[in-house]
């Protein structure tokens, strides 16, 4: 299937200060944004796409520098979020460190780089930003909001914060809330950021260095629970880095296992690309998104907001990070509403990475539920 | 949209404008059939890959669950019908199934193949397991775990305490009332809790 193409990222400036859920506030700030497909003359063929931990606007097609967008296997001409029938907006959420106002950049009332007094942001938060960005598109109600575990978590924040700009809520891969678990796996992550000697408290920008000895660690607990313990042990299982059969180097410090590599490769690469600030701040983001303790815990009660929207909720069986347990949850929440809502539970072995793969079954019920958007919603350009 | 004759019959038990839970929905037709002709909403559930596509496909709710886990996922008398059509044979726990169902909605209808239709026991004395339309496996080969008879789900209903409002037989689209249980190749029930 054909690719969206050669894709250039766009900018736009907000200068009306964004209240916080924290009661803080964001003053003026940009977002980076990618768009594919086209506006039809009713502007009802809207499809924004919201990025999860460590992904972008950079959704769909290839930049001058050849990276290919982190869901181009779901987005495109022909492919099952289809751009030939969807005008798809990609977004950076801001806090962010790929184009939108972010740790990095200069606060204004200081003239410094914010660090870490960047306004802690909430996925509530998120989605404001990317409503005002919307609405300065010229589209009043998106045919859908999509995303893929944290980005799940937006789409669902959409349908409770803004119900009546968007008609249907696709959220894969994601949860109600993080369990304990969940957050202690942030945390030890953000451990191991701030205990960095370079981390400087936040402020390591003006020393010129980066806590890449933290983001390392992060990533590499961050990429144990995307996997499932099955994938893991098919792609790597005990194999030695010097290859089969080599003598054991008896080393405690020396790569022995293949796992390790893979492991400190991905935290090389993760360390010199993203942003230290930005890891705190999503992962906090994450751990705070709760709809359910505005309403006493109680996510039916929440999830009342939602109703008059059509919802697909997809989870994969070997998912631990984010179980189909948690996604049982949301469905019975729109269950307990009567809210029109379709659950695929795919059996897949990937674990949390496989909202990132392009499984048949999972794509094929993401493909049907979209045809369905275009068939009832005259998004036909 | 044709429905097959049984499907038709059993979609004139539907009251129209219900909330209808379909356990074991397949590919959503019938669901589509009372959403566009009865004005029905409500939810299918299926476990097949295919089947939900399908479901979501013609624009039918379906969730992917296992009807082996229960219904908990769903409140008290919240659907006014719960259908198990061709269904219950698949099930291990039937008896809890059935108590669920009558928990989950006001009125259950239950569809399954009749193992004492006629021709069945005629095969069964000649000392072979049938191989019918309606029971099309062979004994080492098939999905359904149990088989049964119209007069046995009377029995099993009495046990789980729900009230059958109704009971009649199909055979070839067409309802039996007379010697069903010997006339029709399946059975169906209308119950509620007792």
């Amino acid at each position: 299937m054909a690719s969206v193409g050669l894709v250039t990222p766009q900018f736009m400036s907000f200068s009306e200060p964004l209240p916080l859920k924290s009661g803080a506030v964001l003053p003026a700030y940009t977002l980076a944004y990618e768009t594919y497909g086209t506006l039809n003359a009713e502007r009802s063929n809207a499809v924004l796409v919201c990025h999860a931990l460590n992904a972008s606007h950079h959704v769909a097609g290839t930049h001058a520098d050849g990276s290919v967008g982190w869901w181009d296997n779901l987005v495109g001409p022909g492919k099952p979020l289809d751009t030939n029938r969807f005008f798809v907006i990609g977004v950076n959420n801001p806090g962010s460190c790929f184009g939108s106002t972010g740790p990095m950049h200069t606060n204004p009332a200081t003239g410094r780089p914010w660090g870490a007094d960047f306004p802690v942001v909430t996925v509530e938060d998120w989605v404001d930003a990317q409503a005002r960005l919307v609405s300065a598109l010229g589209i009043e109600t998106l045919a859908a909001v999509v995303g893929g575990s944290l980005g799940g978590m937006q789409a669902l924040a959409w349908s409770l914060r803004h119900p009546a700009r968007v008609r249907h809520v696709v959220a894969v891969a994601t949860a109600p809330n993080l369990s304990a678990q969940n957050i202690a796996f942030n945390e030890v992550a953000r451990r191991a950021i701030v205990t960095d000697p370079e981390f400087h408290g936040g402020h390591f920008y003006a020393h010129g260095v980066v806590p890449q000895r933290g983001l390392r660690v992060a990533r590499m607990i961050g990429h144990i629970t995307y996997l499932s313990d099955d994938a893991m042990e098919a792609k790597f299982g005990r194999e030695l880095k010097a290859g089969p059969g080599a003598a054991l180097g008896y080393s405690t410090q020396a790569v022995e296992f293949q796992i390790e590599s893979y492991l400190r490769h991905q935290g090389d690469k993760f360390s010199n690309y993203f942003d230290a600030n930005t890891y705190l701040l999503i992962t906090r983001a994450l751990d705070y998104f709760d709809p359910a303790a505005e309403h006493g815990g109680h996510l039916s009660k929440a999830f009342a907001a939602a109703c008059g929207r059509r919802f697909l909720l997809v989870s994969f069986t070997t998912d631990w990070r984010f179980s189909p347990a948690r996604s049982r949850e949301i469905v019975k929440a729109l269950v307990d509403n009567r809210i029109d809502a379709s659950y695929a539970e795919i059996d897949a072995p990937h674990g949390h990475d496989a909202f990132l793969l392009d499984d048949a079954r999972y794509h094929g019920v993401m493909r049907a539920f979209f045809d369905g958007i275009d068939r009832v919603g005259g998004s036909t350009p | 949209m044709t429905l097959p004759a049984d499907l038709e019959v059993i979609a004139s038990l539907v009251p129209a404008g219900s909330r209808v839970l379909d356990l074991g929905c397949g590919d959503g037709s019938l669901l589509a059939h009372l959403q566009a002709s009865k004005g029905c909403s409500g939810y299918g559930v299926e476990i097949a890959d295919g089947n939900l596509r399908q479901c979501v496909a013609r624009g039918v709710n379906a969730l992917q669950l296992n009807l082996e886990d229960g219904l908990a996922l769903f409140d008290d008398k919240s659907f006014d019908v719960v259908l198990q059509l061709d269904t219950l044979q698949h099930l291990r726990n039937t008896e809890r199934m059935l108590r669920e169902t009558a928990r989950v909605g006001r009125i259950g209808i239950v569809a399954f193949p009749n193992f004492a239709h006629g021709p069945n026991r005629l095969r069964v004395a000649l000392g072979r397991m049938p191989v019918t339309k309606t029971l099309p496996y062979q004994w080492y080969d098939t999905p359904n775990i149990r088989v049964g008879t119209l007069a046995d789900f009377e029995v099993l209903a009495r046990r789980c305490g729900l009230r059958v409002t109704d009971r009649f037989g199909l055979h070839e689209g067409r309802v039996v009332r007379r010697w069903p249980n010997l006339l029709a190749s399946v059975a169906v029930f209308r119950f509620e809790a007792g």
